[in-house]
């Protein structure tokens, strides 16, 4: 029964990680950059909406209103100040500078929150669901973490595949140059790839904080590294390749700390980046690509 | 062309110049008694980030490959460093022979890590690199927090997790304790050997980028597929950059971990990576006496400015974003030209 | 003398035969066209020879070594070099050290000669600035020797690339449309200079273009690339006149 509640444990932790990756794999398919700053868009929106339910008390679901309206505001300020004028400049400068807007981001909420970990109020207010004669107990915020995320998916899919943004969205991941000669606006497009990229963070920085309850400047960066490990395991630019990404690191997390050791789970997790750059670096669902001589 | 080859070798004794005036800028200040205990304090971690900032603009700059696992090498360096020189206090009495053997010890790890850790990694490009390297510099801090190595009887002894279980004799004693690291290392770190490293790494990197491996280097960074077309062994350069990258970081933690009576692997997490990847891109990246400077400067300015310390860290990142958009934007580099263009007719227009 | 040799060389990628059967004979001094509409497979052709790719099948016979299937450095070492049809120069460094990282496999001298500056160290790098010099002056460019080489302009950076290739004493050279972003004026004097480099280096070049007038001026003996195969082969004026081939370029 404990490997099973650590299993369900596992799902909801890699739930999260999913729609942390799918920002990831999102911004990395059509922008082509490794967005470092967005593991710290989760903290900013975990502080929002920390703000809104816990400082001045209004009620849980503006909470997550408010959260996914800043970050979303943030990411698109960001990708406007920062990332734009660099586009055309190499990988490393771009990652530099992401880098930058990672730090930035903590030690703005550092100076405002100060590095004490602030306890943080679930938004979810429901009791546990209790399965097999009370033994294992599922919390409501693991449920509503697993069925958000299946949400997301379900509506990025179909967003991706049915709308003309979505369609403009994978011709500028396919060809930038040639999308901009079909008429597609391709600054319009990152933008809004960035927007959606926040909003699901912040989603999932209200979710990581609800189930582990506290809250500090540097909560967003493990779980951002991590999630950008999943969608690398998922094949870096594919949807559902983040999701299984997730999920699959999610479980790995959990089983290695509850039987092999807490202290090196994120090493576990770590050597299994590296393990799947270096075997297959396409990651599961990706496709190869190979430069042009 | 003798002209260019001279302004490059005034260049470079510049470089080890500016080193050698610091260290007798510093005498003299001691000497006439205008130095606080706080700089004091903080002359031995200058050389520390000064070398490291150099060996890693040696693997951005020269090698063009953003390594954010830096501080796992100087991890690596600082734990064999102080564990050698902990284990033979009996064997080996004297402190200076300990601790240079050990330099020696923690630079050598530090590199055979480089090597390593180099040949999976360097095999990828870009983004995959850079979270590769930062990835292993995370694991060698886990590994190191949960590691226990103790002695007796002549025999060492490795566990994990628990210093229980690493089943000592009564007479043994434990030398490294997990998450608690070494404790009282015996300081032997002093500003003298901390310039003297100085210039060692200074000696080694100027070299190598001013000889025929240095090109080579450089060339593959420049452009990989033509590299490869005249000739060149892509892999044996870019593990031989990484690896004397890696060994000179190992170095740093040697100096830094005879600085402090306490050794903790969590230090060295991938904040301190990016610390100095902070001093190298404001120093310039590539040039080697802009890291000199960055990590002198970023590290005095704050204790210096007290109050201004909790600003620090913002206004590195702000400088940072700056920076880089300032130097890699296309459109900031099309102006840039503009201008100088601009300047440069002025100034013709004038002569004629 | 041929100083190559290809034969039956093939390679497909997913199924697509992007050269199929592909022969060649060079004799040695010769100027030789490689030419074919666009996507015939005359670059790929180019990536074989040089180890980019590996074929699926064939002979490589450079100066009767087979180098088929040898990796990069050491076709560069039997003595093929090249230049590329997008320039790739490396861009941050000096000319004079684009040409003696050509020289790197010459004259050379351990690392730690390098490091701790030994007689050594000063000997060869004496040479191999005095080499670097020659070549840049066989192409008019010894005055822009401590340039940045993204500095130069398009033409120049085409001839340092080829100094560069030159330095690393092939026995074939190959170079990949090197008139391509030239005016007329410009290609004139590159045809000048290609005889030039031939006459004085005593090389064997193999060129892909697509400018008739430099292809017709210059090479001696010309291959006709279509889909991957062999349409014609031949000296220049023949196959410049045969049906297939002029079919081939113009359409039915």
């Amino acid at each position: 029964m404990s490997f099973l509640s650590c299993l369900i444990s596992g799902i909801s932790l890699g739930s999260i990680y999913a729609i942390i990756a799918l920002g990831y794999t999102m911004v990395y398919g059509i922008a082509k950059m490794l967005n470092f700053a967005h593991g710290d868009i989760i903290m900013v929106g975990a502080f929002a909406a920390y703000t809104i339910v816990s400082t001045l008390g209004m009620p849980p679901i503006l909470g997550v209103i408010v959260a996914v309206a800043v970050c979303t505001l943030l990411g698109v300020t960001v990708e406007r100040i920062a990332y734009k004028p660099l586009r055309g400049a190499s990988s490393l400068a771009v990652l530099i500078t992401a880098i930058g807007v990672s730090y930035l981001l903590q030690n703005l909420a550092l100076l405002i929150f100060s590095a004490n970990p602030q306890k943080f109020q679930s938004v979810v207010n429901l009791p546990a669901l209790k399965l097999a004669g009370g033994e294992l107990s599922v919390s409501a915020v693991t449920i509503i973490t697993v069925v958000t995320c299946l949400v997301v998916m379900f509506c990025l899919t179909s967003f991706i595949n049915k709308t003309k943004k979505g369609q403009a969205m994978l011709a500028v991941s396919e060809d930038r140059g040639a999308a901009t000669l079909m008429g597609i606006n391709v600054n319009g497009t990152i933008a809004l790839t960035f927007a959606i990229g926040s909003a699901l963070a912040a989603i999932a920085g209200v979710l990581y904080c609800s189930a582990y309850d506290t809250l500090t400047p540097y909560i967003g960066s493990m779980p951002g590294i991590k999630a950008f490990t999943a969608a690398v395991f998922g094949g870096i630019g594919s949807i559902p390749g983040a999701f299984i990404g997730g999920i699959i690191l999610g479980i790995i997390e959990q089983l290695a700390k509850k039987y092999i050791s807490s202290q090196l789970a994120d090493a576990i997790v770590f050597a299994v980046l590296i393990i799947v750059l270096l075997v297959r670096p396409s990651g599961i669902l990706g496709k190869k690509t190979n430069e042009k001589v | 062309m003798n002209s260019v080859k001279r302004k490059k070798l005034i260049d470079n004794l510049f470089t080890y110049g500016l080193v050698v005036f610091c260290w007798i800028a510093v005498q003299a200040l001691s000497a006439t008694g205008h130095m606080t205990n706080q700089i004091n304090g903080l002359l031995v971690p200058i050389c520390m980030y000064v070398i490291l900032a150099v060996s890693l603009n040696l693997t951005v700059g020269i090698s063009g490959e953003l390594s954010l696992g830096h501080a796992g090498f100087m991890c690596v360096g600082a734990f064999s460093g102080s564990f050698f020189t902990k284990l033979m206090a009996e064997a080996i009495p004297s402190l200076q022979a300990r601790f240079i053997i050990a330099l020696v010890i923690g630079a050598l790890t530090a590199a055979f890590f480089g090597v390593i850790i180099g040949i999976p990694v360097l095999r990828l490009r870009g983004d995959y690199l850079a979270i590769v390297t930062l990835a292993f510099g995370e694991i060698i801090k886990n590994v190191m927090n949960v590691i226990y190595v103790g002695v007796d009887n002549g025999m060492l002894r490795i566990a994990m997790e628990k210093k229980a279980n690493l089943n000592l004799s009564e007479n043994g004693r434990v030398i490294i304790e997990g998450a608690m690291g070494i404790t009282k290392t015996p300081k032997a770190s002093t500003f003298t050997i901390g310039i003297v490293l100085v210039l060692i790494t200074l000696f080694i990197v100027q070299n190598l980028i001013n000889s025929r491996t240095g090109r080579a280097i450089m060339a593959i960074r420049d452009n990989r597929i033509a590299a490869e077309s005249v000739g060149l062994n892509i892999t044996k350069y870019k593990l031989l950059a990484f690896s004397v990258s890696a060994s000179l970081a190992g170095m740093a933690g040697v100096l830094y971990s005879h600085n402090l009576a306490s050794l903790a692997a969590e230090k060295f997490d991938y904040n301190m990576s990016i610390l100095i990847l902070v001093y190298v891109v404001l120093g310039g990246i590539g040039n080697i006496r802009g890291s000199i400077i960055s990590a002198i400067v970023l590290t005095l300015l704050p204790e210096l400015l007290r109050g201004m310390n909790n600003y620090r860290m913002l206004i590195y990142a702000i400088v940072l974003i700056i920076m880089m958009i300032a130097n890699s934007a296309p459109s900031a580099i099309a102006a840039r030209e503009r201008l100088l263009e601009k300047f440069q007719r002025k100034n013709t227009k004038e002569a004629a | 003398m041929n100083i190559l040799e290809v034969n039956r060389l093939s390679i497909a990628f997913g199924g697509l035969k992007a050269v199929d059967n592909f022969n060649i004979e060079i004799k040695k001094g010769q100027l030789y066209g490689l030419i074919g509409p666009n996507g015939a497979g005359k670059t790929t052709v180019f990536n074989l020879l040089t180890g980019v790719y590996k074929p699926d099948a064939g002979i490589i016979m450079l100066d009767g070594v087979n180098v088929a299937g040898k990796r990069t450095i050491s076709i560069c070492q039997a003595g093929i070099a090249r230049t590329f049809q997008n320039i790739r120069l490396f861009t941050e460094m000096s000319v004079l050290d684009n040409v003696k990282v050509g020289l790197h496999n010459h004259h050379r001298y351990g690392i730690a000669t390098g490091l701790f500056r030994l007689p050594g160290y000063f000997r060869a790098e004496k040479e191999m600035d005095e080499r670097a010099m020659e070549l840049l002056k066989v192409f008019d460019m010894e005055q822009y020797f401590d340039y940045k080489a993204a500095n130069l302009p398009y033409g120049q950076q085409r001839k340092l690339e080829i100094a560069r290739a030159l330095a690393t004493e092939p026995k074939l050279l190959l170079l990949d449309e090197p008139a391509a972003g030239m005016n007329p004026n410009e290609t004139t004097e590159l045809m000048e200079m290609i005889r030039f480099v031939r006459d004085t280096f005593d090389m064997t070049i193999l060129l892909i273009e697509h400018d008739m007038k430099l292809v017709s001026g210059i090479c001696e003996a010309l291959t006709v690339l279509n889909f991957g195969q062999v349409l014609c082969q031949g000296e220049t004026a023949e196959v410049l006149n045969d049906p297939e081939v002029i079919k081939a370029y113009l359409g039915e």
